[in-house]
């Protein structure tokens, strides 16, 4: 297959800027460019949120003395296990580390997450699958009405325990 | 149009002359009787389609035709030569268009009504179940099609110069039919759509793998900042089905209208598609209308190529046999109407047969298991399970980007046109899919059998950033890209390296989207058939 091209001279293609006045046309017009993908940039800021829905991320669990040693207690609607042992209470969210699903707490105290087969120990720790880290703990404190409040949004390292 | 206007005035009415010297209200009276003629000359400015003179007018004076060369190559209306995809492709994103407006009047992106709202649209809104059905198979068909258009285009070497560009945009719009899909896949709010949109944004977020090994997350955390910005919250909620909502009924569509209609001018410009040497030899008597134009003294041409000729580039007019071309209309408009006819009779066929499916609510308390994203986003979830930023980000990208290159990095212009680029080709695409299937097939045993460093006692403590970087998925890109490099050496030609590649990527496509959409079961296990699954 032939082709048809017609051939500049390289030097009309494309003449290289000389003069000053190609120098700050050329200025002017990157200028607007750049004015341009910057306004861009900014309008993307709008939906990135400065207030989350779910902002107000203490809830309230009870009384600390409700949660007895040996039956740990669930808040599906806050994804929170909370246990007691010898040590006192910690809380652990059920949302898998991997993709956000929730995991299931199996007889024998470990986590499976049902959607790519993460497990993980009883103290949240992982055992096995593709998540890149254990499940999250997060904080616990007593409210000046004693009642206990975990903040879902708040981690603190694995092995916290509030005495209470 | 000059030429509309000498026409009108060579061809004026009798009755209007006799009018001329009459009282004004006679002319108004055979004014008004000549309106229609008036009107039918004023809307087409030319005479029937009987000569390729007017049958190239009928094709360039049409606003919605002039997209269309007015002649066009032979070898292009051959349906051996495009299946028809392209065509295809375009009609179904004009079905889901028009269904999807209608589904709009129903629709209420509320996450206290939208499930309600599908209810009501499957149940009670007349037509309202046919009209989903067809939106939802149609974009089924669509991302198919996207794809069987994409494999056409590359094995006939279609993304050559000068259309290198093109392939570009193309792959701009695989993107955004794989994000129309997976925006419109949340919007019926139940167990399925939340879940696998949970899944997603979470994928969005897994560039902290990367971030959490350097240890930076807490200053620099574009995962973090990804799935704020597609959810506008920590979880999917209210905030996301609204986002979901504007992207997959405006934001995503309009710029497809935009790249589609770079998509269409560019293939004009580029010269039509893509035709092998051989198409160019003696013309066949195949009973295109109008091939042999008439001998008779030709009027002179009303449109002329002049500026045309100053660009590079092979429009049918230039530099080119003109007996191999055939006037457009009506050809290629034959061609078009059946490739229309047949994609429009499927999907009302399907819509007419097949329901859409709606799980219960969504309930954000309880994951669906299996959580299944749609079939073509299946083997993206085989990755995941081994590494969710390498399955969900890095390995796609890599892809992506890779098949977006291919048109700069094998610049040989050898057998254009040609499926496979000839015999070498065809044997190194079959050697190519032997192995890639062999390479998938036994990683997925080997996996499935023993399992992956976790598994191991020697390598269960491994650091993450070893499992993100060493994952069956990376393994099969890694053997992919050796392969290709050794067909390369092997043959000293880059397109034989393209065709292996491309091969290898799209047999490790079809095995792990069939592997998890058949073989995986609940917590992603391993299961041979779905009647294996435990009951729960």
């Amino acid at each position: 297959m032939s082709e048809t091209r017609v051939s500049f001279p390289e030097s009309q293609r494309f003449a290289p800027p000389e003069t000053r006045r190609d120098f700050l046309g050329l200025a002017a017009a990157w200028s607007a460019v750049a004015a341009f993908v910057m306004a861009m940039l900014g309008a993307l800021r709008l939906p990135m949120p400065s207030v989350f829905p779910e902002s107000n991320s203490q809830v309230k669990l009870g009384r600390p003395e409700a949660f007895l040693k040996g039956t740990p207690s669930y808040f599906p609607q806050h994804r929170l296990w909370v246990f007691r042992d010898e040590g006192g209470l910690h809380a652990i969210s059920s949302v898998c580390t991997h993709l956000g699903c929730i995991a299931e707490r199996g007889e024998d105290g470990k986590f499976k997450c049902p959607c790519h087969g993460s497990v993980f120990g009883p103290d949240g720790a992982l055992l096995g699958g593709p998540a890149p880290k254990g499940l999250v703990w997060v904080e616990l404190t007593v409210s000046p009405e004693e009642t206990l409040v975990a903040d879902t949004l708040k981690a603190v390292p694995a092995g916290t325990v509030l005495k209470a | 149009m000059v030429e509309g206007h000498t026409q009108a005035s060579s061809t004026e009415k009798p009755a209007a002359r006799a009018g001329r010297h009459a009282g004004p209200l006679r002319q108004f009276g055979s004014n008004l009787l000549t309106t229609p003629r008036e009107f039918r000359d004023a809307l087409i400015r030319h005479g029937k389609p009987t000569s390729d003179r007017a049958r190239s007018q009928t094709v360039f004076s049409n606003f919605f035709l002039h997209i269309l060369s007015v002649r066009m190559h032979r070898h292009s209306l051959k349906s051996a030569t495009t299946l028809g995809l392209g065509v295809a492709t375009f009609v179904l994103f004009v079905i889901l268009c028009l269904t999807g407006v209608l589904l709009m009047v129903y629709y209420k992106p509320s996450v206290d009504q939208a499930y309600d709202s599908m209810l009501d649209i499957m149940h009670v809104v007349p037509t309202g179940a046919f009209i989903r059905n067809v939106h939802r198979w149609s974009a089924h068909a669509m991302v198919a099609c996207v794809f069987l258009h994409m494999a056409r285009a590359f094995y006939t070497s279609a993304y050559k110069r000068p259309r290198q560009f093109n392939w570009v945009v193309g792959m701009g719009l695989f993107v955004l039919t794989l994000g129309l899909s997976f925006t419109g896949y949340l919007l019926p709010w139940d167990q399925l759509a939340f879940w696998a949109v949970t899944i997603g944004a979470n994928i969005a977020q897994s560039p902290q793998e990367l971030t959490d090994a350097l240890g930076v997350t807490g200053v620099f955390d574009p995962g973090r900042m990804q799935k704020e910005l597609l959810l506008g919250a920590h979880y999917v909620g209210q905030e996301a089905l609204i986002r979901f909502y504007v992207l997959h009924v405006i934001v995503l569509p309009v710029i497809t209208c935009v790249l589609i209609a770079v998509h269409f001018w560019r293939i004009r410009k580029d010269g039509g598609l893509v035709r092998p040497a051989s198409a160019d030899a003696a013309p066949e008597a195949d009973g295109f209308r109008g091939a042999q134009a008439p001998r008779r003294a030709a009027p002179a041409p009303l449109k002329t190529y002049g500026l045309m000729g100053l660009m590079q580039g092979r429009t049918p007019a230039v530099n080119r046999e003109m007996r191999n071309t055939v006037p457009t209309w009506p050809n290629a408009l034959y061609v078009i109407g059946a490739a229309t006819m047949l994609t429009v009779l499927a999907m009302l066929v399907l819509g007419y047969a097949y329901d859409a499916p709606l799980k219960e609510m969504a309930n954000p308390a309880v994951p669906e298991n299996p959580a299944k994203a749609p079939w073509y986003f299946l083997g993206l979830q085989e990755l995941v399970s081994y590494s969710a930023f390498m399955g969900g980000v890095g390995i796609p990208a890599i892809v992506v980007l890779g098949i977006a290159l291919v048109p700069f990095l094998d610049r040989e212009k050898e057998d254009a046109g040609v499926w496979f680029s000839g015999p070498r080709g065809r044997r190194v695409t079959a050697l190519s899919a032997a192995l890639a299937a062999a390479a998938v097939v036994g990683m997925l045993w080997f996996t499935v059998r023993f399992g992956w460093l976790r598994n191991w006692e020697a390598t269960a403590h491994v650091p993450q950033i070893v499992v993100t970087l060493f994952n069956p998925g990376t393994v099969y890109v890694a053997l992919f890209a050796l392969w290709s490099i050794g067909v390369v050496r092997a043959t000293g030609s880059t397109r034989m390296g393209a065709i292996a590649l491309f091969t290898c990527f799209l047999v490790g496509f079809v095995i792990l989207t069939y592997f998890a959409t058949v073989h995986r079961g609940p917590n992603w296990d391993f299961y041979w058939t779905h009647s294996e699954w435990p009951v729960h």
